[in-house]
């Protein structure tokens, strides 16, 4: 699973943000076994060469789910590389993420790079 | 569109203005000449009515493009039949090309086994020899790695697969403007490239016709598709100089055509599947059309220069 991580600025800061990382990883698997599907459903569906929501607001700790409608392959790649990126996603293909610490994550569509969006992740 | 020459210069009564705009969109055949570096145009039924052969020139090749093996929704449930129509179509003709210009998206997904097909299905061609530049659609997932492996083993590829050479005083120039693309933005060429462009032309004569090949448009068709590419202006003014360059490009699907000074800008048709025209849909996506119209907007262009006479002719032809 990828997790959302700005991009650390201060190494002094590498071995906290790596420890907050890894407990939201283990906190939101706990929650999946649970079950508390009570979270909205953080989704962004990939439609005539767009992302929808353009801008996605999350909750740390929570999953972004895309999925793509289009007849054409679409990627997700973060612009300043602050998570792993997709594989090509084919027609009805998906791509989950857990979001990681909050901040402002910009992507984009590396095949159709007019195609970007935003993912705001909030203290969850 | 207000791109389309018509000037005519064979006098040979044809109404090219008319042929340009009506049937660039539709896909007919064409026949395209630059000479003395303006474009003229003659209908494919035309040259068949007439019985006659292309006219006998020194260098005769054919592009093909976005052939898209993989793909198989609804706008062509079959796109390795439409590509073996064209194959054959190549083998049917009375001038066999020296060569083949393959201008991108061999494949949908980039897959290993979409190439395996390909290449198999390319086996029926009788014309052996092929230059590649990648699509998008090619480099998916490994920036181009598996593309570069296999469609690049006759020529110098620089970089990530770029290239040029010569044949019949004509220089070719295979671009590649689809990686490292930046978000936001279009197609690219990237410093690296442009540099080795720069210096690959340096010391050619001005009077050398330049063919350039890639698969996005090096000119802006229609930016808010993406169709364009971000630097091609750079490229361009490295061959300024040059009496007659062609620029043959792939990517939308749909033949459209500009000059600007003694470059002309030529896109191709599809094997697989057509794409709207600029702005006449919500997307580019793949366009769904009657499957009896299908045919007629796949195609094939092939292009012939006679030596010393700076004339290279253009022609589309689709697969009805
Ligand atoms: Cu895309």
């Amino acid at each position: 699973m990828n997790t959302l991580n700005p991009r650390n600025k201060k190494m002094a800061l590498l071995c906290a943000i790596t420890f907050l990382n890894l407990s939201i990883f283990a906190f939101a698997g706990e929650m999946k076994e649970v079950d508390t599907t009570g979270n909205k459903q953080n989704r962004i569906e990939i439609k005539d060469f767009a992302f929808n929501p353009q801008t996605l607001t999350v909750k740390s700790g929570e999953k972004i789910t895309w999925i793509n409608r289009d007849e054409e392959p679409h990627t997700v790649v973060s612009v300043e590389k602050q998570f792993k990126k997709s594989t090509a996603l084919d027609t009805d293909q998906e791509f989950t993420i857990t979001a990681g610490a909050p901040g402002t994550y910009t992507y984009f569509c590396s095949v159709h790079p007019k195609m970007t969006g935003t993912i705001v992740v909030v203290k969850s | 569109m207000s791109d389309y020459i018509s000037h005519d210069h064979e006098h040979d009564g044809i109404d090219r203005r008319g042929f340009l705009q009506c049937m660039a969109w539709a896909g007919t055949g064409l026949l395209w000449t630059i000479s003395g570096g303006v474009l003229v145009s003659r209908t494919l039924a035309q040259i068949a009515k007439a019985g006659a052969p292309l006219p006998a020139t020194d260098l005769s090749f054919l592009q093909i493009s976005d052939s898209h093996i993989g793909f198989n929704k609804d706008a062509n449930k079959d796109v390795t039949a439409t590509f073996q129509i064209a194959l054959d179509r190549i083998n049917a003709m009375p001038t066999p090309p020296a060569f083949l210009i393959h201008t991108g998206d061999i494949t949908q997904l980039s897959k290993p086994e979409e190439f395996d097909t390909f290449d198999q299905v390319f086996k029926s061609c009788r014309t052996k020899d092929v230059f590649y530049v990648p699509g998008e659609h090619d480099v998916l997932n490994d920036g181009g790695k598996l593309y570069r492996e296999r469609y690049l083993k006759s020529v110098e590829a620089k970089g990530s697969g770029w290239y040029s050479f010569n044949k019949n005083g004509v220089h070719f120039i295979g671009l590649v403007n689809v990686l490292d693309l930046q978000a936001g933005g279009l197609g690219q060429l990237g410093d690296e490239q442009l540099e080795w462009l720069e210096d690959d032309v340096k010391g050619l004569g001005a009077d050398t016709p330049i063919v350039v090949f890639a698969h996005i448009p090096l000119w802006t068709v229609y930016p808010d598709w993406g169709w364009g590419t971000s630097d091609s202006e750079r490229a361009l003014g490295y061959l300024k100089r040059f009496g007659s360059v062609t620029v043959l490009n792939g990517h939308i699907h749909q033949v459209l055509q500009k000059v600007e000074g003694n470059v002309t800008f030529h896109t191709a048709m599809s094997t697989a599947f057509p794409q709207p025209a600029p702005g006449t849909a919500p997307s580019p996506g793949p366009m769904k059309v009657p499957a009896e119209k299908l045919r007629s907007m796949l195609g094939l262009t092939s292009v012939q220069y006679k030596q010393g006479k700076t004339a290279l002719a253009v022609v589309d032809s689709n697969l009805s």
